[in-house]
């Protein structure tokens, strides 16, 4: 317990200490935050890496997505050949009165097409003009930033990782080749003129 | 000559008497903000929202004067002026500077001061019974209980000063305050202090208004421009409240050059005191009605009953 009146000493104290200091109120409007690292505010469209997949639209848990295309054909590449069938992007549309954010569009696009931007202040007095079509999507891109470093101990990114494997395999490969190519010219020794002519 | 002299007096407390309060409630807004680690108002008037409160007054000024039908209709549109007025009187008679720079001399100056004091605690009670409201009675109620409770060691802190310089004037007790007067007079300075917020309601002992258990008492009626008189009056009523504690137990003002620089001091001591009201409503949570009946005859009443036996003791056996 302490002495009586200890606690209201410290109440006195503890107010005075805050006030001393500098407050944490944000000042939003005039100040802008300074947001995390992968802050999801809106959502970006690289459309030229597009194929019309349509693998957004179907996971988007909302419907939110709006994809229309076409086909276009491509005439043969070599004489005789087949013709060639192209996705053609007609409109692609966000509705972020309807977008709850969750990223799985950008999760699941295999193309790299949907970026988050850390942009949040696209409030809007008409709830359709929410509706962000493709051109807007595209401005979005410019607000893209770069990816953020990954941590010290985070696992390597999977496309190193694989280009990695690839060339340890290859260089494991050379090495085993160059070892037998070795091996044979010291055994070469006693059986003359068999190979490793170019060691 | 004589017109002219007590026209300009007048004014000059009237001044006082609309920006004081006006200056306490915007160090309350911001004082009570950045104790909670925020900023406070700072949109109005362009400069950290100096200008809130004026605001403030605009939009009270702006809504609809409502009188509930039920509701005793002369006594609840009396009522924020019977709160109000009185602090306007009492501060005629607090002087702010040595050579009777104040509003008005009055003989019985403590007298008329108290008693002019309690009546504004009458508009808090006048308001709670004609608003035809359960909330509001039970603050009115609360608040009747917490006047009676509190006038006494407020009258008793206030007579041991008296008793010390010999008079009841205000401006004669500041002639003959010394400066140990502070230590011989600092139990009964706490307990006017007390009692004086205890009467304005201020917290800790705010359980009349208890806005999150009875919604504002006897308030809770009242818009417009009648709640904000009512709000007026409590920032009056701490400017008075200090003001008082300041004149009969820090000395007025006395300090050093007093001649020329005694309402400077007079203002720093009063301001000290408010602020100090004010860090009292961060830092603490809310008495209940019955701890506030109890801290007030269990506590306070028999330390002002000491002060006053102490008074006597000194005044009679050393002076």
């Amino acid at each position: 317990m302490g002495l009586p009146g200890s606690g209201l000493a410290k109440g006195l104290a503890v107010t005075l200490r805050t006030m001393t200091r500098r407050s944490v109120t944000a000042h939003y409007p005039d100040v802008q935050p300074e947001l995390p690292a992968r802050s999801r505010g809106v959502i970006g469209l690289f459309e030229e890496n597009c194929t019309v997949c349509m693998l957004c639209a179907r996971e988007c848990p909302d419907w939110c997505i709006y994809i229309d295309s076409h086909k276009e054909t491509l005439p043969a590449a070599a004489p005789g050949g087949r013709e060639r069938s192209r996705n053609v992007l007609d409109r692609f549309a966000i509705d972020f009165s309807l977008c709850m954010y969750c990223g799985i569009c950008i999760e699941v696009c295999p193309f790299d097409a949907l970026f988050w931007s850390p942009e949040f202040e696209y409030a809007e007095t008409d709830i359709r003009d929410l509706t962000h079509e493709r051109d807007k999507l595209r401005e979005w891109m410019w607000t893209v930033p770069e990816p953020p470093p990954l941590d010290d101990a985070a696992e390597e990114p999977k496309e190193i990782a694989a280009a990695r494997k690839a060339a340890d395999k290859l260089a494991a490969a050379q090495a085993a080749a160059a070892e037998s190519a070795s091996g044979e010219s010291a055994s070469g020794e006693s059986a003359a003129g068999e190979g490793g002519g170019d060691a | 000559m004589e017109f002219f002299d007590v026209a300009w007096r007048l004014l000059a407390v009237l001044v006082a008497f609309l920006t004081l309060p006006l200056l306490v409630g915007q160090t309350e807004h911001k004082v009570m903000a950045h104790m909670q680690g925020r900023v406070g108002p700072m949109y109005a008037g362009g400069f950290h929202g100096w200008a809130q409160l004026v605001a403030d007054g605009v939009k009270f000024a702006q809504k609809e004067d409502v009188v509930p039908a039920a509701a005793d209709r002369r006594v609840f549109q009396l009522a924020p002026a019977v709160a109000l007025v009185p602090y306007l009187l009492v501060l005629i008679a607090i002087p702010i500077a040595p050579n009777g720079v104040v509003g008005q001399v009055v003989d019985a100056g403590i007298f008329f001061v108290l008693a002019v004091l309690g009546v504004g605690v009458l508009g808090q009670v006048m308001g709670g019974w004609a608003s035809a409201n359960k909330y509001s009675l039970l603050g009115g109620m609360r608040t009747a209980a917490q006047l009676l409770a509190y006038e006494l060691p407020l009258l008793l802190a206030a007579a041991s000063v008296a008793m010390a310089a010999g008079t009841l004037s205000l401006p004669g007790m500041l002639e003959s305050w010394q400066w140990w007067w502070l230590p011989w007079q600092l139990i009964g300075a706490f307990v006017f202090f007390t009692a004086g917020i205890a009467e304005l309601h201020r917290p800790p002992f705010d359980a009349p208004l208890a806005p999150e258990e009875i919604i504002f008492g006897p308030l809770t009626e009242y818009g417009g421009l009648r709640f904000a008189l009512f709000m007026l009056a409590e920032y009056a009523g701490i400017v008075v409240i200090s003001a008082l504690t300041a004149v009969l137990f820090l000395g007025g003002w006395h300090g050093p050059f007093a001649d020329q620089l005694g309402w400077l001091w007079m203002l720093l001591k009063t301001a000290a005191l408010c602020f100090l009201v004010i860090w009292m409503r961060v830092a603490w949570p809310r008495l209940r009605a019955d701890q506030i009946q109890r801290f007030a005859w269990t506590c306070l009443v028999p330390l002002a009953l000491f002060q006053i036996a102490l008074t006597g003791v000194v005044k009679v056996v050393f002076l």
